[in-house]
């Protein structure tokens, strides 16, 4: 069985173009809506691009920046300048 | 020439390497006392990786820009009237709850972190441990914040504090953070950091704020993501410290394992709290209790434990009990505060038909054939004016402190019951998990302070019912009984405009 990589979000403006970021650049991505949160799921590993992010916003993304619409996540995680993963994979 | 940037890995470097220093005027393990006794064995700490990577300055950046955006959404409800606009007043009855049972399990994970953050001898530790200790009191602030606008319109909420120090079923939430503070600093970094944050944190938070949001409450649901967010970072704080200690020594294995077997099972019995608040009292549901546990612990737990297995970690002992109980526990402990509802500082109720029936799809193998039979029966005893109040003193767990109620694995009609002799004198308990867990540490858990053996000490305040409510603070006929009939009630319905009879139906 795979592993699931998984992050939770704000149901809200300013988390939405990561959320789109997200199902772009993770082709298996499935998606849970609960009032005021959002739950992506991926199997062994969830990508997040600054890139991706940046385009779909429209202007410049730290991916600190998570922090203000973070709920939860699973996955071992590892941020850097560029992009933000979580996996399963070693 | 411009001055080139420093990338995040490099900052994080500068603020956790070298920072530190090997002290020359007292021996280090006079200055680190507390990290030898437990029997782990650290060989580099300078192996230790926090993920998140965050310097002093963007953490305070980030918190003041999460307080900003907590404080105007509080002001908005306050001047908006919010309480005006959730479900239903029965909802009240969740922040109650909370406010009184886990709120001030933040303000002790806070003094939890600090000690902790103290007494790590790695500097990165020692900063992630630090930066949890502001977290975890931000959270019992903005909590008791947030919540004290509903204190201004319904009972049972302004002695909170004083409540949990003394009220029995908040023992259950107290003596586990007690429990955990009273270890070692690594037995707490697993407790807390590992199994309570990492492994079961979600199933408190987000069904629960994503209930609140469901029911309107939206300072609630914004205390509650905004916890949340920082949540996420002591999660990776919590599987950081249990994969440094698997790595460093392999003699680290069994010690971890036994807490990691001991803080499951314990938070697992914390979180009943939940389950009942989820399945009871949210009067428009988002999920289940099991569906909460099938995603939170099932799915992603056993990601996890896949995960920790390269290690020779094991998932924890009695996980499937657990999973198990997630089709039996909510119903089990509703009604337990539905016998004792005089003695509980929230309301009750028997569930609605419509309720009833959601019961039933939610939990096809259990509630018809052993719950629904019990709730109906009751409320048909209250139509004849025969309300069911159970007068006896529960006989409590001596492990998790709650009442003997649960049931054998396997057999949902038999009460579950072990105990074991030691030094003399027998000690009960719910459970094999909770048996195991004393007979660890027996000179520890002898010590409990049970509330129900207290009263028969006469420690609380007097020998009868309400000598023992009135030494909790508890408002007799305003805190306590069934929602029906309560000024709870009687406010909601002045501001529906409903007449009581009308409500009644
Ligand atoms: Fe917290
Ligand atoms: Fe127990």
């Amino acid at each position: 069985m795979a592993q699931i990589a998984s992050i939770t979000l704000y149901q809200n403006d300013e988390a939405r173009p990561v959320m789109e970021a997200i199902l772009q650049d993770n082709p298996t991505a499935r998606v849970l809506n609960m009032p005021g949160a959002v739950k992506i799921d991926v199997d062994d590993e969830l990508v997040i691009n600054r890139a991706t992010v940046e385009e779909k916003l429209g202007s410049e993304w730290d991916p600190q920046q998570i922090h203000m619409v973070l709920i939860s996540m699973a996955g071992n995680l590892d941020e850097d300048d560029d992009r933000i993963t979580l996996s399963w994979k070693h | 020439m411009a001055v080139k940037k420093m990338g995040l890995k490099q900052k994080y470097a500068h603020l956790t390497r070298g920072l530190d220093w090997e002290t020359s005027y007292q021996k280090m393990d006079d200055v680190f006392p507390y990290d030898q006794f437990e029997g782990i064995k650290i060989t580099d700490w300078s192996k230790w990786e926090d993920p998140f990577r965050l310097t002093m300055d963007a953490y305070w950046k980030f918190q003041a820009e999460k307080e900003r955006k907590l404080y105007a959404v509080i002001d908005a409800f306050a001047q908006n009237n919010g309480q005006l606009n959730v479900s239903d007043a029965r909802y009240i009855n969740v922040l109650k709850l909370f406010l009184t049972g886990v709120s001030p399990l933040e303000y002790q994970a806070h003094r939890g972190f600090a000690f902790t953050g103290r007494h790590m001898r790695g500097v990165g530790p020692r900063i992630a441990a630090q930066m949890q200790s502001l977290d975890e009191l931000r959270h019992f602030q903005t909590q008791a914040h947030t919540i004290s606008h509903y204190n201004k319109f319904f009972d049972g909420i302004a002695e909170f504090q004083h409540m949990h120090d003394r009220v029995w079923y908040l023992s259950v939430p107290k003596s586990f953070f007690d429990d955990a503070r009273a270890a070692g600093p690594f037995e707490f970094m697993i407790a807390i950091g590992f199994a309570f944050e990492y492994v079961l944190t979600n199933l408190l938070f987000v069904p629960f704020m994503s209930g609140a949001a469901y029911n309107g409450d939206m300072s609630t649901v914004t205390f509650g993501f905004s916890a949340q967010s920082d949540e996420s970072r002591h999660m990776t704080l919590g599987i950081e410290v249990i994969k440094f200690l698997l790595e460093q020594h392999p003699d680290n294995l069994p010690i971890v394992q036994k807490w990691v077997d001991k803080w499951f099972w314990r938070g697992f019995k914390v979180l009943g709290l939940v389950a009942m608040m989820m399945d009871y009292m949210l009067p428009k549901k988002v999920m289940s209790w099991k569906e909460a546990w099938e995603i939170y612990f099932t799915e992603a737990g056993g990601s996890l434990f896949t995960d920790l297995e390269r290690y020779g970690l094991k998932v924890p002992k009695y996980a499937d009990v657990a999973t198990e109980m997630a089709e039996h526990i909510s119903h089990q402990n509703w009604a337990v505060f539905y016998q004792y509802t005089h003695a509980a500082a929230f309301h009750t109720w028997t569930p609605d038909k419509e309720h009833l029936d959601w019961l039933s799809e939610k939990y096809p193998n259990t509630f018809d054939k052993y719950y629904r039979p019990r709730w109906e029966m009751w409320a048909k005893m209250d139509e004849e004016g025969k309300r069911f109040y159970n007068m006896a003193l529960p006989q409590l767990c001596q492990t998790c402190q709650i009442p003997m109620a649960y049931t054998e694995p396997g057999d949902p009609t038999q009460i579950a019951f072990r105990c074991t002799e030691w030094n003399g004198e027998m000690y009960h308990f719910c459970s094999d998990g909770c048996k195991d867990i004393f007979d660890d540490e027996p000179e520890k858990y002898a010590q409990s302070w049970l509330p129900v053996h207290q009263i028969f000490q006469g420690n609380c305040g007097g020998p009868t019912v309400p000598d023992v409510l009135n030494w909790y603070r508890l408002n007799v006929g305003a805190d306590n009984m069934d929602y029906v009939g309560s000024p709870d009630e009687q406010v909601w319905n002045s501001w529906k405009g409903k007449a009581p009879a009308e409500a009644a139906e």
